[in-house]
């Protein structure tokens, strides 16, 4: 649930996800679910045209399977607060 | 006399420090570990990631090896891909 709750935390934000099939999409986090699959709003592909069948696309779903990476905007992130969680979540051979 | 540790309990040692990554696809991350959960799940900043691409040259047959390399300040990346963790590679090191 640690990473659930840290994209909770950047709804609204600019991130660029980042697919297993190359693809990269730039657009804004409207939502997340404990899946960790995302709806991004007002996307936008990196290298379009590589890509031209996203060009009539405003909006996706995208399962969270199919991500490899997520880019996010240092400043968007407490990592003090990131750090302490990931400790606390593994304390104590859980 | 030491408690038995799992292996997540060693990648929680290397929390704020940096460590590499080696992930699926011959892709390599080197980068600051701020978060990770039992998936393999992590977000990590200041992240250099190296490709790694074979070709094979038509007439010779030669095999040609060249990495492609680029810069990250905050990566969440995807427990699927990753393969292995460490911490940073030295090299020359006994």
């Amino acid at each position: 649930m640690l990473f659930f709750s840290f994209f909770k935390t950047l709804v609204g934000k600019e991130i660029a996800v980042e697919l297993k099939n190359e693809v990269t999409l730039r657009g804004t986090l409207h939502s997340v679910d404990q899946y960790l699959n995302v709806k991004l709003t007002d996307i936008s592909v990196e290298d379009a045209e590589r890509f031209p069948q996203l060009a009539a696309i405003k909006n996706c779903f995208i399962r969270g399977s199919a991500i490899r990476y997520v880019q996010i905007p240092k400043d968007e992130v407490d990592v003090e607060l990131l750090q302490d969680a990931a400790r606390k979540e593994h304390a104590g051979g859980k | 006399m030491a408690a038995v540790e799992q292996p997540l309990d060693l990648i929680r040692l290397s929390l704020d420090e940096r460590i590499y990554v080696k992930c699926r696809g011959d892709r390599e991350l080197r980068g600051r570990l701020h978060a990770y959960d039992q998936h393999l799940n992590m977000v990590l900043s200041e992240v250099e990631e190296t490709i790694t691409i074979q070709e094979t040259d038509e007439e010779t047959d030669e095999e040609i090896i060249s990495s492609k390399k680029r810069n990250v300040e905050m990566l969440f990346v995807r427990g699927d891909v990753v393969i292995l963790v460490s911490p940073p590679l030295r090299t020359g090191a006994s």
